[in-house]
């Protein structure tokens, strides 16, 4: 896309005082079927989970040069000034725009940037939790800020927007669907998606394909997760589904000892998940069944559809097929990882193929079409709660690592081998990044009752180390890691990870630095230190520039070669 | 290896300008949270809001309810309910389900929900009409609301954990594993001679012998790891440096001096300046995938006898 961007006057002139504008004329859905080009238009830049670019100004020989381009530190809040304000640039300071159900009397100032940015008509769109700014991609100033007046939830996170022609689309924790015009950040509607009270939170960034917009939530106590769509433009609710069965007789009820228990069984859809135009399928992942610890009512069987990859017909909401990636899960071990869908060759012929790294440390290669199972490898190389797969080519659990009284030592531990971070692919090294925490946890069982404990609770976890953390580069032929680059600090490194045709990975190094990898090697090549980086890198080009932008807590980062 | 990431205001502002890059202001954010749904340890980055108890979804506080209304509601549940939901509300014998996560009950304000299902709204479900008048039920459903408000964290159940008994490994087993494998830099009669008796509760010592972690009150501080660094020509020279190791990386490496200064180095490569880290707690480490379940409760087993 190149159009030309004409700076509103108000930004320019007016911004302290008035409302100021943000640029252009937004996405149209046909524009987010092409590949991560220019623009970053949707969470995972496109639709394939790739988070590949096709940018190559900044590569293997040019990263060296890259420098700071701009910084732009973000206050959350109803825009009086928080604990970390320090910004006293006049030019920064925007008109909050307040919304909102709560009454005001949750003051929530802190806040984190643990989503993605879209990056459309030079201007980036980027949240934090109830909080959502406009900022002029040249330079990093605000053209606007939302704010949401909550009336509570887990405010954890908030993965950023969906975007619809001039229309922008967050989740509140509080489980609101709010839309803004791009162009000014008033709201144009905003729809509750669930309810607070029934422990509901909700961090996704919805998705737009064609004229829907689907999003997801999430849930620690025992309550049945699903996914929505919405209308775009009037916001009225056109389907939803739920990923456990909600009725005797639905798919996957007979895996449940009672309905009670499957319709309290979790299996929440809390990350964006990728979509495949050609089957018109949406391919997501959903969360722990709940309580998460203990069986008790749930019956020693499989509990679908929890902590599986879910494919539904995106016009319809009727799933298509599905496949569980953690049987009868007992570790929280949700498997809402971002699935990566890409074509290539497998034992000879072209596939259609998705492939994911779950939390639980198992890499999986599906066929995208009908779901039928090509790849299960255990990347995480101390992962221990499994012993074997089954039939359906799943990890099969050892239950003796279930918590016990005594303390039962599992590996990875429940934040698991990569968490909600994204991944990355390549289609030039055919490799798939992730992140690999060889963690271990003593599960403690303190609550023995035989009906089973509630939520995520019945346990202690105690974190007793960890073996590596690594940046790991998995074959989809095979689902072997090809390298794996060793982090500094035990932790996981970053936010996630950007590849590009540039030869490149972008991450956090876990140890203050933004840092570039070779994706062919993994070997480092650059980095700068900005702090911990809390998302996932992002790249696009402007006026004939490549930036590439990052996250620390409430500041981003922007970089050009220099 | 410790986590605390440093900001070297010199040694970095120097890396930093030869590489044309830029130097960070000393207010690096904690890590993220890892994960939507956290440990309770590594803890979520998430910290409670002050003036807020850290409770179920951290919603809004529920409202108090009238304490003589919820008493008289409790009194009632027990006559009429408890025998098929259970005295905890957590579901019964007899087949009632989990009150306390009822969505009905979660969502019900002022009795709208429950005083009706008390009343017979869900027969066809198997739920009976209770015949209980809309006070009473009524206050059924307060006490229900006020129990719900009691539930913890993440849908933790309401009240404290009961004390149980982790200790079920055999001593003398524990003992010889013992000497097989930790007398080479631990001793019962040294070090470890009284850790039970500094760690009375056997959980706390069992996940701190498996981790390593030595008696400071800070969690994860270990013993100090040291390095020593062999500068290179092409990282200027000099003789060796040795220390504690403040920090490292792909990029950067910090020694702490004996009289306390500190010098960093930039690393050009995986050897380049050559570094020797010494870590007592990597041995901790590297045992982790080998214990078996079973090793581990000897061992406690045997740990708690050291008093």
């Amino acid at each position: 896309m190149n159009i030309r961007h004409t700076l509103s006057i108000a930004s320019l002139f007016f911004a302290t005082t008035t409302l100021s504008f943000g640029q252009g004329a937004g996405v149209a859905p046909s524009d987010l079927l092409k590949p991560l080009a220019k623009t970053w238009p949707t969470y995972n830049g496109d639709y394939t989970g790739k988070r590949y670019s096709s940018l190559t100004a900044v590569n293997r020989q040019t990263v060296k040069n890259l420098g700071l381009a701009w910084t732009s530190q973000l206050t959350p809040g109803d825009g009086s000034p928080g604990p970390n304000s320090i910004n006293n640039n006049a030019r920064n300071a925007v008109t909050t725009i307040v919304g909102g159900e709560g009454t005001g009397a949750i003051s929530i100032h802190g806040g984190s940037i643990k989503g993605s940015a879209l990056v459309v008509d030079g201007t980036i769109y980027i949240t934090m939790p109830d909080n959502a700014w406009a900022l002029d991609a040249r330079d990093g100033h605000p053209l606007w800020h939302y704010y949401w007046k909550t009336t509570g939830g887990t405010h954890i996170g908030n993965r950023g927007f969906g975007m619809w022609n001039g229309y922008l689309f967050m989740e509140t924790p509080d489980d609101y669907l709010v839309s803004l015009d791009a162009k000014t950040g008033k709201e144009r509607w905003h729809r509750q998606i669930a309810k607070v009270e029934e422990g509901y939170f909700s961090t996704p960034a919805p998705i737009v394909i064609g004229k829907h917009v689907l999003v997801g939530v999430g849930n620690d106590i025992d309550s049945p997760g699903f996914l929505q769509s919405y209308d775009p433009e009037t916001g009225d609710l056109q389907w939803k589904f739920y990923t456990v069965p909600m009725e005797k007789g639905d798919p996957g009820a007979d895996t449940w000892t009672t309905i009670d228990a499957a319709r309290h069984g979790g299996a929440q859809t809390w990350i964006t998940g990728a979509y495949d135009p050609a089957t018109n399928l949406y391919i997501f992942g959903t969360g722990n069944p709940t309580p998460a610890y203990t069986t008790g009512m749930r019956g020693d069987k499989d509990n679908l559809f929890t902590c599986s990859l879910i494919a539904v017909n995106v016009d319809t909401g009727k799933m298509s097929w599905y496949f569980q990636t953690s049987p009868h899960d007992m570790h929280d071990y949700d498997s809402a990882q971002t699935p990566v869908i890409f074509d290539g060759m497998f034992k000879g012929k072209m596939r259609k193929m998705v492939a994911t790294a779950a939390r639980n440390g198992y890499y999986f290669t599906l066929d995208r079409v009908s779901g039928e199972h090509l790849v299960t490898s255990r990347y995480g190389q101390t992962t221990s709660w499994a012993n074997g797969l089954t039939p359906a080519g799943g990890p099969k659990r050892d239950p003796s690592k279930d918590a016990t009284i005594p303390g039962s030592l599992a590996s990875p531990n429940s934040s698991g081998t990569i968490n909600w971070e994204p991944p990355a692919f390549s289609p030039v090294t055919g490799l798939l990044y992730t992140y690999e925490v060889d963690s271990f946890s003593i599960f403690y069982l303190t609550d023995p009752d035989p009906r089973g404990s509630m939520g995520l609770g019945g346990k202690e976890e105690a974190s007793v180390g960890s073996t590596g953390s690594f940046l790991t580069a998995i074959d989809y032929k095979t689902g072997d890691a090809r390298w794996r680059h060793k982090f500094y600090g035990g932790r996981i490194g970053g936010g996630g990870i950007l590849s590009t045709a540039g030869g490149l990975l972008f991450t956090g190094d876990g140890s203050g630095s933004l840092a570039a990898f070779d994706a062919a090697t993994g070997n480092p090549i650059w980095n700068t230190r900005i702090g911990q980086v809390t998302n996932a890198p992002q790249t696009f080009e402007l006026d004939g520039h490549q930036y590439v932008i990052a996250a620390t807590g409430d500041t981003l980062w922007s970089f050009m070669l220099r | 290896m410790r986590n605390r990431f440093r900001i070297l205001a010199l040694g970095t502002a120097s890396v930093a300008t030869a590489l044309g890059i830029f130097a960070q202001s000393p207010q690096a954010p904690p890590p993220a949270a890892a994960g939507q749904t956290p440990a309770s340890a590594p803890p979520s980055g998430q910290a409670p809001t002050p003036g807020r108890p850290h409770v179920f979804n951290s919603g809004e506080p529920r409202p108090q309810e009238d304490p003589v209304v919820a008493a008289h509601g409790k009194a009632l549940y027990g006559i009429n309910c408890q025998a098929c939901h259970g005295p905890d509300l957590r579901g019964g014998d007899m087949g009632g389900p989990n009150l306390l996560r009822s969505q009905a009950a979660l969502t019900d304000h002022h009795g709208e929900n429950i005083i009706p299902i008390i009343q017979g709204a869900r027969q066809a479900q198997g739920m009976p009409n209770i015949g209980l008048n809309n006070d009473d039920a009524g206050a059924v459903a307060a006490y229900v609301r006020s129990v719900i408000g009691t539930i913890g964290s993440q849908g933790k159940p309401p009240g404290e954990d009961k004390p149980l008994n982790i200790v079920v490994g055999y001593a003398t087993r524990g003992q010889a594993y013992f000497a097989a494998h930790c007398a080479n830099c631990h001793s019962a009669t040294g070090d470890l001679k009284d850790i039970a008796t500094r760690f009375p509760e056997p959980r706390v010592l069992q996940t701190r012998w498996v981790t390593g972690a030595r008696t400071s009150a800070t969690a994860g501080a270990g013993a100090q790891a040291t390095v020593e660094v062999i500068p290179t020509l092409s990282t200027g020279g000099g003789p060796a440096v040795s220390g504690d190791l403040v920090h490292i990386d792909d990029f950067l490496v910090t020694v702490r001096l004996s009289d306390g200064t500190e010098r960093s180095f930039k690393r050009l490569g995986p050897t380049v300046p050559r570094i020797v880290v010494h870590d007592p707690l990597e041995r901790h480490r590297e045992m982790l995938p080998t214990y078996t379940d079973e090793n581990i409760h000897d061992v406690t087993a045997y740990l708690v006898t050291l008093k």
